[in-house]
């Protein structure tokens, strides 16, 4: 299998390089070589293949959050009529439709029902149950409850959401911010840079994590809040990366060429330095979702930043620090983090070591 | 070398003064104030709900009082001015909880915070160092790939979660009480204790928190380490030292080592910045009073001078130790002139 594949790369590249006479072509061919080059390294790496299911496995969980645990029954019967609730309440939460009469406000538990199929954990995450605080692991509760009797499984599986748009949102902020301050202090060096630079040393010096947890303190408790600060505060590794990036590129021919026929320096920077340059950026956005789940859960640990009748798997980790009995707070929160983190960084290690030339 | 440190330093004064700034501006100009917070919240809200004019008057002039006695009725750039040049006598201002200063309060609290970091910061090195040598002279063998893999979990392993996990299971939960949940000395603690049974119960309340601190820089210098040795080990003075015949062992423990802990050595100046900030989380974890948890606790209360101060003595540290690196490197290795090192 390997040596046919390595072949039809060979040819390829032959083919491109025999035709330098049309410009066009051979950019868009080498650009997909360059990107099957490195998924074929990475997949060797079955440490970041594993990282990636893993990573996959946490995206479809919470995509299906509310179909793994939920308080509405997937699928009711009752009093003749058929009914999908939980599909049906994606329609009732934009206010699209209403919820029929005989169930508004109904608890589907105790409903007379002909038949219904309740997902696999027939509990919401922030559902109280007064009655039944800290219950150890049983069939009922797979993980058991915390201090309010709230399933910890159903948090777990929609604290996936928290940690998964945390991740991705505020990499997203970091990395804007990052790649055109990357960009801009790279591409035109002189005081640009230096000032630029300035601002890395900036955010180097100030202690981080007290920023994060003063910002979180002093403005309402909100998980948007708690994405945007993240991002606002992770982007010097990224910013760094591209400035580097950029120095290296910045005197090579196709940008001397670009800049002798007159492009204006934003499409040199953005159109033909940028795409060059994304690889190494990539790799610290993938290590970025990890250190940002890791902020986020460290925030939410200490209780700052995540209004109270939110459940995130920092706190649920958060409760155990005051009942240390209750093991199972301890336990299943924090390894989800760590499975969450360690994931992202398999993959981040796995793409470094793809893209890395010398490890060809 | 003068022109160099001097131009550094100047360099840092910029810097400094925006970290500054970011850090006043976030505080005084996130919403809330901390004159109601500590007259006990409620009492905006109070004067609708039935506070008759003249009780509300006189709360009134008790909250600008009080703003009055730390400058907070000054115009903001007014009190930035005013901080940054009480700075210049190490004057941090009165502490908003109990109006004591804040110089002493931080001086208090330094002990207990340099202990937990000198002894965790030791630890990663006594572990990490021989991890890296061994890795780098039995490369790709399976003990290699178990430590690379080992130090790759530990530092993947999030502190606050071990952290609980050893509190639950370890620490006078429902399991064993092998070690304290938290403090540092024992409830029953006397001075009066001979020396040694002090030390005992120190080291009996530190064993936890410094682990948890440390075990997450094995992989890095570790890997540091093994990358630095691999490195001169493909040095031709390496060839050398074997084609005269010298001992393995020699070849590596006399002239790979010294070479390789060249940049281990400058790392070590990244001590100091976790000095402040970078124990937040074990300290509060494990109660220990030390800078990070004032910190906390002082964002919990909005303690203002005591955040400022934290923020200034955290970042000054912080560029310090990265100007100490800079010039351990070249002190250590000749090589590197200052000159031509990019600013």
């Amino acid at each position: 299998m390997m040596p046919e594949r390595r072949s039809v790369s060979a040819e390829t590249t032959a083919a491109t390089m025999s035709r330098p006479g049309v410009p066009q072509t051979p950019v868009v061919e080498l650009a997909q070589g360059f990107w099957a080059r490195v998924w074929r390294q990475f997949k060797r790496n079955y440490l970041a293949v594993m990282g990636l299911y893993v990573v996959l496995a946490l995206v479809v969980m919470a995509l299906s959050a509310d179909f793994l645990a939920n308080d509405k029954p997937l699928y009711l019967v009752y009093k003749g009529q058929t009914y999908f609730p939980v599909p049906y309440s994606y329609l009732v939460a934009p206010g699209l439709a209403q919820w029929p009469l005989e169930l508004l406000n109904v608890d589907y538990r105790s409903l007379a029902a002909e038949r219904a199929i309740f997902p696999p954990i027939p509990y919401r995450p922030n559902q109280i149950d007064l009655t039944n605080p800290f219950a150890p692991p049983s069939p009922e509760h797979w993980l058991g409850t915390d201090r309010l009797g709230r399933d910890v499984m159903a948090g777990i599986v929609h604290g996936s959401r928290y940690s998964l748009s945390i991740g991705f949102v505020s990499v997203g902020i970091a990395l804007v911010i990052g790649v055109l301050l990357g960009a801009l202090a790279g591409f035109f060096g002189g005081w640009v840079d230096l000032v630029i630079s300035r601002v890395f040393e900036l955010m180097l010096a100030i202690p981080t994590f007290l920023l994060l947890i003063t910002i979180a303190a002093f403005l309402k408790p909100s998980i948007f809040y708690t994405m945007i600060i993240i991002g606002l505060t992770g982007w010097v590794g990224m910013a760094r990366f591209t400035r580097n990036e950029f120095l290296k590129v910045r005197n090579l021919d196709y940008v001397t060429a670009a800049t002798a026929i007159g492009l204006p320096n934003r499409r040199i920077m953005f159109r033909h330095i940028l795409p060059n340059a994304l690889a190494p950026v990539l790799v610290s956005v993938v290590l970025g979702i990890a250190s940002a789940i890791l902020a986020e859960s460290g925030l939410s640990f200490l209780g700052v930043g995540v209004p109270a009748d939110t459940v995130t798997w920092g706190s649920i980790l958060n409760e155990a620090r005051s009942n240390t009995f209750a093991w199972w707070l301890a336990v299943f929160p924090g390894a989800a983090i760590f499975v969450a983190v360690i994931a992202y960084y398999m993959v981040g290690e796995g793409l470094r070591d793809a893209l890395d030339p010398r490890l060809k | 070398m003068i022109a160099y440190l001097v131009q550094r330093l100047l360099l840092m004064i910029p810097t400094f003064v925006g970290i500054t700034l970011i850090a006043f501006s976030i505080i005084h100009l996130a919403p809330g104030d901390p004159a109601e917070l500590r007259a006990g919240g409620g009492l905006g809200a109070g004067a609708e709900g039935g506070l008759s004019t003249e009780r509300r008057g006189a709360v009134d002039r008790a909250l600008q009082e009080w703003r009055a006695l730390y400058g907070l009725d000054k115009p903001l750039h007014m009190q930035y001015l005013i901080w940054l040049k009480n700075l210049f006598t190490l004057d941090f201002g009165l502490s908003f909880k109990d109006s004591q200063p804040v110089w002493g309060k931080i001086v208090e609290r330094l002990p207990a915070t340099i202990k937990l970091n000198v002894l965790s910061t030791a630890l990663v090195y006594l572990v990490a160092i021989p991890l890296g040598v061994y890795s780098a002279t039995y490369q790709y063998s399976f003990g290699d790939q178990l430590t690379t893999f080992a130090a790759f979990v530990l530092f993947a392993l999030p502190s606050f979660w071990v952290g609980t996990m050893a509190i639950v299971f370890l620490g006078g939960g429902d399991f064993y009480y092998w070690f304290p949940p938290g403090g540092l000395q024992s409830v029953n603690y006397s001075p009066a204790w001979p020396w040694w049974q002090r030390l005992v119960d120190q080291a009996w309340h530190l064993c936890l928190p410094v682990l948890m601190l440390s075990y997450g820089g094995f992989a890095g210098l570790s890997r540091f380490m093994r990358s630095s040795m691999l490195e001169n080990l493909r040095q031709d003075f390496v060839l050398v030292a074997r084609s005269k015949g010298l001992a393995e062992r020699v070849v590596i423990y006399k002239h790979v080592l010294r070479n390789s802990l060249i940049p281990i050595v400058t790392i070590m100046a990244s001590i100091i910045p976790g000095l402040v900030g970078g124990s937040i989380i074990i300290e509060t974890l494990f109660s220990i009073p030390g800078i990070g948890q004032l910190s906390y606790e002082a964002v919990l209360a909005r303690d203002y001078p005591i955040i400022m101060a934290v923020f200034t003595i955290g970042s000054v540290l912080t560029l310090l130790s990265i100007l100490l690196s800079d010039l351990l490197l070249s002190v250590v290795d000749p090589r590197i002139a200052f000159s031509r090192r990019a600013v």
